[in-house]
């Protein structure tokens, strides 16, 4: 046993030079997605492991969908074209939950630099870009977790879904970068602002308007002028608009499929990249 | 410290390391020189300047002025590299209570680039080593404070690091739990020539591991030595405690603010 324990503590050092490494780090695209994944999989397994939240989700779109939709449907007030009211919100109501997930993301950020998680990854040689790409693929996935009951949901609702392989691909498609849009955003300002309690206010303050500020429950066209611009700069809207046509029998896009992907891929790249020079920021 | 040493013997050299923030210097022109196989302690009072330290030793902070380098890499210039080369456990208890003691391990191993065939092996040796086989498969939230710190210390030893840097390693800690880092951390040092970087205000704990101490004081390093040394300088039957004390104390009466605290006290004395 004696020779066992001495064998076990060579290895654990590094006997052969001083500072010579068992590991040499390699670097390039290799590297880059060994980190990601890693991170993925460590998020993957917490939620799998407390899945409570994810169900938690759901509550507010039944409410949503069930209570706000049925009203409003009897009014008839919201020009939908030819869709019926629920059939035009639903694709809203999944962007919504999609925001309202994601957005909260950061605030486990803070909590894990509280914990000196973050502080343990950013003295580990992986780069920042991977920390951060692992966080929104990590969100994407929950993403996709979320859409599955929301479609449950809506399936019991009975609304008109398109079932083909190529609206479905497409809509988790838009679901997972949607997820990583907002989750980056949430990190970017999680890394500003660093403290918890700032963190909930202003995540209070930036879901609701985001969400009134789009095209999620009425047509962008329905706006005033002002409501108008901002709807246009919101990436909600270009989610909701990319939903919408794929997701619903008869809906339409908007701007177009091209635009609304194209949006949202690179809002996720801008936010990557900021969320990467911001985070280490967070420690100080 | 000795005249002796030569730049392959030093683990981690700081040559006049200072941190602003804003109008306010954390860490005022700070030379420290580690050598390889010791374990040097890093002292002070609360606010001394010992976590900005270690946060620019690590990579995390951008010092202001000053260099330091670490297994021959500049901080500043080749941080990867220093990366590479060192192993961090913070002051909180910081493995993720949501995986298991392995998980925990397996990330780190992920992170710096282990390739996936010597994993298992080495994460093995690592929880043994640290005593933590039988609870490898358990969530970390389960695990006791000595526990999960000891799965820290496995999780900053696994890649090898030329020099392993603690912040506070046994605060919070119950004594059997403190006695049990401590002891591991001197069989690193005795069996495998560990370099190691710990700050502390824990006068025992410095005494007990320490083979060199640097005190801080409001960014400044005032005492630095052995401690046989510095206990033998102030008296005969003289504890780390009086070093630290003597030591802190004159700079304390020297400072206006200290100063009022004290004449406050000695009044409220006088009323009471």
């Amino acid at each position: 046993m004696i020779s066992d324990e001495a064998a076990g503590q060579k290895r654990l050092l590094y006997p052969e030079k001083k500072g010579g490494l068992r590991t040499v780090s390699p670097s390039g695209l290799a590297a880059f997605f060994g980190q990601v994944f890693a991170i993925v999989e460590v998020e993957i397994r917490k939620v799998l492991r407390d899945p409570i939240e994810l169900f938690s989700r759901v509550a507010q779109p039944i409410l949503w969908l069930a209570v706000f939709g049925q009203v409003f449907s009897r009014i008839k007030g919201i020009p939908t074209g030819n869709l019926s009211y629920m059939a035009f919100m639903a694709p809203g109501i999944l962007a919504q939950s999609v925001l309202f997930s994601a957005i909260f993301y950061g605030i486990s950020v803070i909590w894990e630099r509280d914990l000196g998680i973050v502080q343990k990854l950013l003295v580990s040689p992986s780069y920042r870009e991977a920390l951060v790409s692992g966080k929104a693929v990590a969100a994407g996935i929950r993403g996709l977790a979320q859409m599955v009951l929301i479609y449950i949901l809506i399936w019991a609702m009975r609304i008109n879904l398109n079932h083909g392989v190529v609206s479905i691909l497409g809509v988790m498609t838009a679901v997972f970068l949607g997820s990583a849009v907002f989750s980056t955003f949430s990190l970017v300002v999680a890394c500003i602002v660093k403290t918890r309690e700032r963190f909930m206010g202003i995540g209070q303050l930036l879901t609701m308007p985001m969400f009134f500020a789009s095209n999620a429950i009425y047509p962008v066209a329905l706006m005033p002028a002002w409501l108008r611009v901002i709807a246009r700069f919101n990436p909600l809207t270009y989610l909701v608009d990319a939903l919408r046509q794929l997701m619903v029998q008869g809906g339409q896009s908007v701007y177009g499929p091209g635009m609304d992907f194209g949006v949202l891929a690179a809002v996720f790249l801008v936010l990557l990249l900021l969320a990467s020079r911001l985070y280490s920021g967070i420690v100080r | 410290m000795t005249g002796e040493t030569t730049a392959q013997d030093v683990a981690v050299r700081a040559s006049q390391l200072t941190k602003r923030f804003g109008s306010f210097t954390a860490v005022s022109r700070l030379d420290l020189t580690i050598r390889y196989g010791e374990i040097f302690g890093l002292l002070g009072p609360n606010g001394a300047g010992k976590s900005t330290t270690i946060k620019m030793l690590i990579t995390l902070l951008a010092p202001t002025s000053g260099t330091a380098v670490i297994a021959g890499f500049d901080v500043a210039d080749s941080s990867m590299d220093v990366r590479r080369r060192i192993g961090y456990v913070p002051q909180m208890l910081s493995a993720d209570g949501g995986l298991t003691g392995r998980e925990n391990l397996t990330l780190s191993a992920r992170l710096y680039g282990m390739p996936r065939h010597e994993r298992s092996e080495n994460i093995r040796h690592a929880l043994k080593f640290m005593g933590l086989e039988a609870h490898a498969d358990k969530l970390v939230k389960a695990y006791s404070g000595g526990m999960i710190r000891r799965l820290e210390i496995a999780q900053a030893l696994l890649h090898h690091p030329a020099v392993l840097v603690l912040d506070e390693p046994t605060i919070g800690l119950d004594p059997v739990a403190r006695h049990a880092v401590w002891e591991r951390l001197k069989v690193l040092r005795r069996d495998l020539g560990l370099t190691v970087l710990i700050t502390t205000h824990d006068m025992e704990e410095a005494d007990e591991l320490c083979d060199e101490l640097v005190i801080l004081h409001h960014g400044k390093k005032i005492v630095a030595g052995k401690p046989a040394d510095l206990k033998a300088a102030i008296g005969p039957d003289a504890t780390l405690d009086d070093v630290f004390t003597s030591s802190c104390g004159v700079i304390i009466q020297e400072s206006g603010d200290f100063r009022n605290v004290n004449q406050t006290r000695r009044t409220a004395r006088r009323l009471g």
